[in-house]
């Protein structure tokens, strides 16, 4: 079979945890290798993926025609109401645009887009030649916010000013402008935000459902089912409850420092860290005990309906080998808990934008043969789904055919999923689908498995 | 009064700035294609990270095959200092990983507009690299997206293949063809016709096997299949060039090329959907090799005759509104009238400025067919045409779902992307088989139409 080398300048992004390595000191949060076929897209990106489950709000990309064309309705994030964020928007800029600029362009396509959709607000990614050709899109913004009277926020979003991180902090930036503009009078004491939610196949409505069951309110969720609205009001919560690592600490950050509003990490996946995700905020309101006894009743009637189904699939699932590779580690962590709870082991555990703290704890909780990667490429996935024998892959899109080629199983946990992997009925969700992947009788087929070629 | 009113209503706004669901992708895009269908290629984007990244995602959608490109990462200072550094680099580490015998380098929005001299990069870098063996052939294609959309991206990375690698030699009786942007089905499609014939050929690209393959034992840095670089140097002593796509003019194509260059002769069609345009090229390749075609193949074509005549009353009378890439409109508009369909709206995101022409010249008077065509346009605008236009079908690829789910009309998917159904790379769309395969889609999708709506619910119809 070949041999698959890691190219150098890349060995340092990798660690296997075994007896007698190296001290811990994996490389990461740097910007991709030149040459390598990252898995990783850029800082327009983070943005979009951050700000695009804002339904009522118009999102116009400024550039040329692929950056929107590649992002047109390509996300899983559903609404409850308006579907502006569906529709994909573009300055379309052409020759001359470049040569003398699109701020023309700019200002004119949005004051007509704003006429035709009326949308809450409107916001401006501004991609690679913007930051060269040098439109002043703030300048433009101001005008038309002047003009419309509705925020119109630009989000700098140039895709080689950064990795894919960069953008979420430029979408927390712009959403930092419209906090603390709506009116917060009425708002429960008891209340919170939803962050880095983003409502794939519903799963902000599923989390939404439990918190509103323990009595709490939810101002907001960020941004899945987004409203501009309720994204102004969302300084008048009392706590920010942030899931993922990556894409809205930021935002949490700067909300507690201006508002003085604090903030938990969080995960809603899995029955373990689902159940903490109820506890954590309950524990936050001490002087509603109704809260902790709710949240308490919720966990053990969901539990005892999931648990005798998780059952059925571990004695099918047990001893099965995954590898895992996504986007934040932090759903690293909840995914190799989810697994282990039906008897799998993860022999690879990577993503594309974790930081050194992700990767440490990562190492700690992994077991011994792990691998850890950082930004990895398809050769290198390759290599290590072979070398460990792994019965199935958990990733997005762009790793679904390298699975599938392989004869392993595949799981998409990434933003397009149309299912909901969240909360305790997305657990079963996740397993099933793990389940249906990894015992399909079409893998006898498979050359690696015994298929003919 | 009323009906005036209504009439201003409902009539379509054409001056806007902002493209809203655009009916094109960007070149760079088409360029990936056409490299991915060179054997033991590595297409490579000279730019920034996600534009590779975005167009290797929506490939991958439409094709379920993994689909490296390489990207030279671009970040603030190569932005600044230019990009020779990061190409170089770039180039080096994928001839280490992937150890290619062709690097296909196509430029994005981003490194044309700093102005990147590639060439001159690439000249340095090959002196450098000289002295390696195994040291990759460079091919260089120029696909600024501000200037035209995938479909430029695509000949222009044939083209430059051809610069790159035809050489003059002993002639020989092969032919080239260079089918367009079609899909992995069509190209086998073709290469069977043309092994049928006994007439050696070369196809440029393709991406029959590399974009729908079968599974693999091991790994594979690059997929098996393409079209060979020995293939491709020879194609500069072939007897002819055949190439598919009405808009397609010489002076941007890969036979135009070699007929200005090499003198090979270029044999221009559109491309061959339909029992008219499918003859024409039958009867080309007929005279080039001097014999009949196999019988296999009129066999085809007396089944596709018969099945016209079976289904003729189905679909007579119907209208449909067509969109694409401006050469698959045209010849699909063709085939239309051909079976008595009248396209009411022939619509693309691309804008040669050729479309109507080209049209006109397979299918006679436009305005007395009733037949709009558009070019330049997004799917707003489609969509609104539609509203007004009520046709019985829309033909196109995926992207037109939305519009067809709000107005309730059948969509019948073809060309790319198909990203909402599942086979879209084995659908047939050339040649007598091909369009055996769309007519019977279309008569399905109207009889299905019929049974649907029918109170009784007949099971013969
Ligand atoms: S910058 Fe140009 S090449 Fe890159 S995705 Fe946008 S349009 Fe395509
Ligand atoms: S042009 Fe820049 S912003 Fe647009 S997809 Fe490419 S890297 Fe991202």
């Amino acid at each position: 079979m070949e041999q698959i080398g890691i190219l150098e300048g890349r060995e340092k992004q990798i660690f296997e945890k075994k007896e007698g390595a190296a001290a811990f000191d994996i490389s990461c949060e740097k910007t991709s290798l030149s040459g390598s076929v990252s898995q990783r897209a850029c800082v327009f990106c983070g943005s979009r993926v951050v700000l695009y489950p804002v339904a009522d709000a118009l999102h116009l990309v400024h550039g040329p025609i692929g950056c929107a064309a590649y992002t047109w309705d390509i996300r899983g994030s559903v609404s409850s109401g308006p579907e502006l964020h569906r529709l994909s928007f573009s300055t379309d800029l052409q020759e001359m645009d470049v040569i003398y600029g699109g701020e023309k362009k700019l200002y004119l396509s949005l004051i007509e887009l704003i006429e035709k959709f009326s949308p809450k607000a409107a916001f401006i990614y501004s991609t690679c030649i913007i930051g060269l050709i040098g439109d002043d899109i703030d300048a433009v913004c101001r005008k038309v916010q002047q003009e419309t009277g509705i925020p119109v926020l630009p989000v700098h979003s140039e895709g080689f000013k950064g990795t894919k991180k960069d953008g979420y902090k430029a979408a927390c930036t712009a959403l930092m402008k419209l906090v603390g503009t709506g009116p917060i009078e009425d708002i429960s004491p008891y209340s919170i935000n939803i962050l880095g939610e983003f409502n794939l196949a519903g799963e902000a409505w599923i989390i939404r459902k439990y918190y509103e069951e323990m009595g709490i309110e939810v101002v907001s969720t960020m941004t899945g089912d987004g409203r501009v609205g309720a994204v102004r009001r969302a300084h008048g919560a009392k706590l920010n409850v942030v899931q993922c690592s990556g894409s809205m600490t930021s935002l949490a950050k700067d909300m507690e420092e201006k508002y003085g509003i604090p903030y938990i990490r969080v995960s809603y996946f899995g029955i373990e860290d689902m159940a903490a995700a109820l506890y954590d905020v309950a524990k936050h309101f001490p002087d509603r005990p109704e809260i902790m006894e709710k949240a308490r009743e919720i966990v053990s009637r969901e539990v005892k309906t999931l648990y005798p189904e998780l059952q059925k699939f571990k004695q099918a699932l047990s001893g099965k080998k995954a590898a895992i590779y996504v986007g934040g580690a932090f759903k690293t962590f909840s995914l190799i808990k989810a697994l282990r709870s039906v008897g799998m082991s993860v022999v690879l555990a990577g993503s594309q934008t974790g930081n050194k703290d992700d990767y440490l704890a990562l190492k700690e909780m992994c077991d011994e043969g792990t691998v850890i990667v950082d930004d990895s490429n398809p050769v290198e996935l390759s290599k290590f789904i072979l070398e460990k024998e792994a019965d199935l892959l958990i990733g997005g899109v762009k790793e679904r055919p390298i699975a599938f080629k392989l004869g392993v199983a595949f799981c998409d946990h990434n933003h397009e999923r149309k299912i909901p992997l969240a909360g305790f009925e997305g657990m079963y969700n996740f397993i099933l689908e793990v389940y249906q992947s990894v015992l399909s009788p079409v893998w006898q087929f498979a050359p690696r498995k015994g298929g003919s070629l | 009064m009323a009906v005036r009113s209504a009439q201003r209503r409902l009539t379509v706004k054409h001056a806007k700035t902002a493209t809203q669901n655009a009916c094109k992708l960007c070149n760079p895009l088409g360029a990936c294609l056409a490299f991915r269908g060179i054997e033991q290629c590595v297409p490579f984007l000279h730019g920034s990270q996600g534009c590779a990244t975005y167009i290797r995602r929506y490939l991958i959608s439409h094709y379920k095959e993994p689909i490296d490109i390489a990207s030279s990462n671009f970040n603030e200072e190569t932005a600044v200092f230019g990009g020779s550094h990061n190409l170089k680099l770039g180039l080096k580490n994928v001839t280490q990983q992937y150890m290619p015998e062709v690097i296909g380098i196509a430029t994005t929005c981003l490194s044309e507009t700093i102005g990147d001299d590639v060439k001159g990069i690439l000249r340095e870098y090959r002196k450098q690299t000289a002295a390696d063996s195994g040291a990759p052939v460079l091919i260089h294609a120029s696909t600024p997206s501000y200037q035209g959309s995938h479909i430029d991206g695509f000949h222009a990375a044939v083209r430059a293949t051809l610069e790159a690698l035809a050489e003059k030699g002993a002639p020989d009786s092969s032919v080239n063809l260079f089918p367009n942007m079609v899909s992995p089905a069509d190209l086998r499609h073709m290469q069977e016709i043309l092994d049928d014939f006994r007439l050696p050929s070369m196809i440029l690209p393709d991406y029959s096997k590399t974009l729908d393959g079968g599974p693999w034992a091991e790994y594979h840095r690059i997929p098996p299949g393409g079209t060979a670089t020995a293939a491709i140097a020879r194609s500069a002593s072939a007897i002819g060039s055949i190439e598919f796509g009405s808009t397609l003019e010489a002076s941007k194509s890969g036979a135009g090329w070699l007929e200005s260059k090499f003198g090979v002769p270029r044999y221009h069609l559109p491309l061959p959907i339909g029992i008219r345009e499918s003859d024409r090229f039958f009867e080309l390749l007929e005279t080039l090799c001097r014999k009949p075609r196999p019988e296999k193949y009129q066999d085809e074509r007396r089944r596709l005759v018969d099945a016209y005549a079976d289904g003729h009353k189905y679909i007579f009378g119907k209208t449909a509104v067509l969109y694409g890439e401006e050469d698959l409109v045209i010849s699909m508009a063709a085939f239309l009238r051909e079976i008595g369909v009248r396209p009411v709206l022939c619509a693309s995101g691309g804008k040669s400025g050729l479309m109507k022409a080209k049209l006109g010249e397979l299918v006679g008077d436009l305005e007395g067919e009733g037949m709009k065509v558009r070019d330049g346009v997004d799917f707003s605008d489609i969509e609104d045409e539609t509203e007004l236009l009520r046709p019985d079908l829309i033909i196109g690829n995926s992207k037109g779902y939305t519009m067809s789910r709000k107005s309730r009309i059948p969509l019948i998917r073809i060309g790319f992307p198909i990203h909402d159904r599942f086979g879209g790379q084995r659908l047939h769309h050339l040649g007598y088989r091909g369009t055996q395969e769309l007519f019977d889609r279309i008569v399905n999708t109207v009889i299905e139409g019929r049974q649907n709506d029918s109170e009784i619910g007949y099971t013969y119809l």
